[in-house]
């Protein structure tokens, strides 16, 4: 355990603890857009910054990604912390005043509206999906492409991507719905990406509901029995709500108890 | 043939140097990039016909070295043993060099460098007043040998360091002695490379790496480029004795492909050591074995920066990480990794072989030894110079750069490339080292030095870099990518004349958030050229903005060109100069310029003998 001060507040956190787990664990809110607890810290947005005081100096690092240091002392909301974050978020909020998590981050610090010229963009470049798809599904199927102000998230040379298995991890971790997805015609579209993917169809009900190579992700990892004849969802819950009330049946059945109407237990 | 020991270094050394034939007049053809867009190229192909042709081939020697320094000049060449310089050489020149000078022991007065203060021809290269007040312990060699050739470097005391390192001292010892010597980093940081290199030697893990940072990449630098092409196997000597104090058996030049001489001379050294066993396996009989290998970087300014670099070897896009555990400790796919810049390693074998106490005898307390600067903007003799640490600005641009052109007025200078600042004729008595550059807001960096004339605007200054920083910042990071941004935008309002009340304040305001709160150096040194001009030329700011006036008449929308009816003698240059037909006048009358047809490129007021067009 390393021994640090956070707002005045002495604590004891886990060595590969940063300091934003640290304030967390105290109840310590930080304000972040690129940090997910799944996913490595990666510190673009630069919201989370706090002041930290070392051997006598002061400096401004993020939280997200410093680890906590024997007799840190850390500042989360100290003056120059809330100058530069105010400064950041109308930066932001100038890059994509539509885009509903930052708005309203940017009026709980007190900025209704940019000085900066607005443009329109939907995506904050925070790379939770491009993480996201490399660290955790493996694909690396998306990337940041270009530099600088024309930085964006693409799949290579921005056409249809062969890595991606359509999972949906990237629309879902994404915070600001810049990324989404639909079914059309039994394909899955991911159009930000300009990727489409074969979707499966639920072998009971007929529906489709999951690519194909995502279902084959699936199996990869949990092995033939985990993947329940392929069923969609809904098919398995009921599937599994049957054979749940059979063995309960069973089981009843074997005690000697009178079995009860009604569905489910 | 292997060189197993120091004493086959020195056998080998010997019959090199015996092969020399002293009666032998050798000339020396500068063959530096610099030189090449001179023409070099050509210059050294006459040399070879034209000795073959007047057949003297057993009286000279003839060979392309790398950069002598002296670019402005290009191309150059000096004959030895007599030390005669002579510049701006063409082809044409060549046969009557041989016969005059090479037969004949005569000068030719047409040749040589007339020093414009005194107007007299200066005849040696060591009188010429450009090259007399440098200290060129690292570029000094570059003028004796051909960089393709290792037995050149050989011939001259060469991998004599890393023989002595290896097989005389502990890499305790080479650590203790670098850091002894008060060597601090050559790209720009400034961080005493003693110390990176015993945390790197001490930091927990089965690998470890060293790398050469190549990815020069400050307009108008060009220092590290000079040396990894004039003379790599000094670089590639730093890196073996570096490897060997931390215990890396594995090494990088990361050097940009934009430097296809440095990329093929780097090689060519590599595969050359390799031969004589200097690299790969039991180097010097010492059991130590290292492999150096060559990435060429794909021309992103911020791989220049450590992380990103390491990133980029990695194979994947150059974008900085965080470094709150430094790369030497975990960097090259997350190993302990020693990175230092071209000119920091040149450094390392003339500490080794001479000493700390030796190297320390140059410099200034906090920085020791000399520094080259590529000396370019508006200068009289452009091009590299070494210096000791230390030296004043003034001595630098006057006495080595022989001062502004035409007469003008020097405005500022800028160092440290597009992170460093620009600092004011006020300061031109300012002793050049880290920690002076850094007191007055600017930095060492890698060794840039714009030098402005009155003709400069300030604002438009800060502009430039900006924009280069624009296009260059990696995007990762919302301060730099955004901020940076939204600074040129307001830089460009205020020069083309839209400049509000309150714009310096909100450009200050982002400027603070943009350096204190980016994730690398790149963003949080972008604002130095802003707030560097605030500070030391803030009236120009205010001129444009509150009286939408551009005291140098460079921002275009500001100025309007006129001609001075009394200075204007009607000769009607100019109306043939201007590409826009805009200037109208009968012949020996005073012209006038028509406003709305200007297009203000300045050109009828270059043109103009009797000054009479100006810009307000």
């Amino acid at each position: 355990m390393v021994h640090i001060t956070i707002n005045g507040t002495e604590v004891d956190a886990p060595e590969d603890h940063t300091i934003l787990q640290a304030a967390k664990n105290l109840g310590i809110k930080i304000p972040t857009l690129c940090h997910h607890d799944a996913l490595s810290p990666y510190g673009s947005c630069r919201l989370c910054i706090v002041e930290i005081k070392k051997r006598g100096r002061s400096k401004i690092v993020t939280s997200c990604n410093y680890p906590v240091e024997k007799g840190l002392e850390v500042f989360t909301d100290s003056a120059p912390v809330l100058t530069h974050r105010k400064m950041l978020i109308e930066l932001l909020l100038a890059r994509c005043p539509e885009v509903g998590i930052v708005r309203e981050m940017a009026q709980r610090m007190g900025i209704e509206k940019s000085r900066f010229p607005q443009a329109q963009h939907d995506c904050i470049l925070c790379g939770l999906c491009v993480r996201v798809c490399d660290e955790r599904i493996g694909a690396n199927a998306i990337s940041f492409v270009n530099r600088g102000v024309d930085e964006d998230v693409s799949a290579p040379f921005d056409i249809s991507s062969e890595s991606c298995i359509g999972c949906g991890a990237c629309v879902s971790v994404c915070p600001t719905g810049a990324i989404t997805m639909e079914e059309i015609q039994g394909l899955l579209r991911l159009n930000r990406f300009k990727t489409a993917k074969q979707l499966h169809q639920c072998p009971s009900c007929k529906k489709d509901y999951a690519t194909e190579l995502h279902l084959a992700w699936i199996g990869d990892r949990l092995g033939p029995q985990g993947m329940v004849a392929a069923l969609c969802t809904d098919c398995k819950r009921t599937r599994n709500a049957e054979s749940t009330r059979m063995a309960y049946a069973l089981q009843r059945k074997a005690s000697g108890a009178e079995p009860r109407n009604g569905v489910g237990c | 043939m292997r060189i197993e020991s120091i004493q086959d270094l020195e056998k080998l050394r010997k019959t090199l140097l015996a092969k020399t034939d002293p009666t032998k007049t050798r000339i020396r053809i500068c063959a530096g990039t610099g030189c090449r867009a001179c023409g070099s190229e050509e210059v050294i192909e006459a040399f070879n016909k034209e000795i073959v042709g007047q057949g003297i081939s057993a009286d000279v020697e003839i060979k392309a070295t790398g950069c002598h320094g002296f670019c402005e000049r290009g191309t150059l060449i000096v004959l030895y043993p007599e030390g005669i310089l002579y510049q701006m050489v063409k082809p044409e020149d060549v046969p009557e060099i041989l016969k005059v000078t090479v037969g004949g022991k005569e000068i030719i007065e047409r040749l040589l460098y007339v020093d414009p203060v005194s107007g007299e021809r200066i005849t040696y290269e060591k009188d010429i007043p450009f090259y007399k007040s440098q200290r060129r312990t690292l570029l000094g060699m570059n003028p004796s040998i051909d960089p393709t050739e290792i037995d050149d470097y050989i011939a001259l005391g060469g991998y004599r360091a890393a023989a002595k390192a290896l097989t005389e001292m502990t890499p305790e010892e080479v650590v203790a002695e670098v850091k002894e010597s008060g060597l601090r980093g050559r790209g720009g940081g400034g961080f005493p490379t003693g110390e990176k290199w015993e945390t790197c030697r001490n930091a927990p893990g089965d690998a470890r790496y060293v790398i050469c940072n190549a990815d020069e990449g400050d307009p108008g630098a060009y220092m590290d480029r000079s040396l990894l092409e004039g003379n790599p196997h000094s670089v590639l000597e730093g890196m073996i004795i570096g490897a060997y104090a931390i215990g890396a058996n594995e090494g990088y030049i990361y050097v940009r492909n934009e430097y296809p001489l440095a990329v093929e001379h780097a090689k060519r050294a590599i595969e050359q050591a390799t031969k004589y066993g200097l690299l790969g396996a039991d180097i010097f009989s010492s059991a130590f074995e290292l492999d150096v290998k060559i990435a060429r970087g794909g021309g992103a300014f911020i791989c220049g920066e450590s992380s990103a670099l390491m990133t980029s070897l990695e194979g994947k896009p150059g974008r900085p990480r965080a470094k709150y555990i430094h790369t030497v400790e975990r960097g090259l796919w997350e190993r302990p990794t020693n990175l230092n810049n071209v000119e920091t390693w040149a450094n390392v074998p003339l500490i080794i072989e001479k000493g700390a106490a030796w190297y320390r005898r140059t410099g200034t307390e906090g920085s020791k030894g000399t520094k080259i600067f590529s000396l370019v903007g508006k200068i009289n003799n452009t091009g590299l110079v070494e210096v000791p640490m230390g030296m004043p600005l003034r001595e630098i641009v006057y006495g080595i750069g022989g001062g502004v052109p035409a007469g003008k007025k020097l405005k500022a200078v800028q160092t440290g490339g597009p992170s460093g600042g620009c600092l004011p004729e006020s300061l031109i008595d300012l002793p050049v080292d880290f920690d002076q550059l850094t007191k007055v807001g600017s930095m060492m960096g890698s060794g840039g030095m714009i030098i402005m004339d009155e003709n400069t605007c300030m604002v438009d200054v800060a502009r430039y870099f900006l924009n280069f920083l624009k296009d260059e910042s990696c995007g990762k990071c919302l301060p730099c990518r955004e901020g940076i941004k939204r600074m040129l935008e307001i830089l460009n309002r205020i020069c083309e004349g839209k400049g509000e009340e309150g714009d310096v304040e909100l450009l200050t305001k982002i400027a603070y958030t943009v350096q204190e709160t980016s994730l690398c150096a790149l963003g949080g040194s972008a604002p130095n050229p802003l707030l560097t001009t605030l500070r030391y030329f803030g009236e120009e700011y205010t001129a444009h903005v509150r009286d939408k006036k551009c005291p140098a008449g460079i921002c275009k929308d500001l100025i309007i060109y006129t001609i001075h009816e009394d200075k204007c003698n009607g000769c009607g240059a100019c109306v043939k100069a201007c590409p826009n037909k805009a200037i109208a006048g009968e012949k020996k009358k005073p012209h006038r310029i028509e406003v709305a047809k200007c297009i203000k490129c300045g050109i009828c007021s270059e043109t103009c003998r009797q000054q009479a067009i100006a810009a307000a």
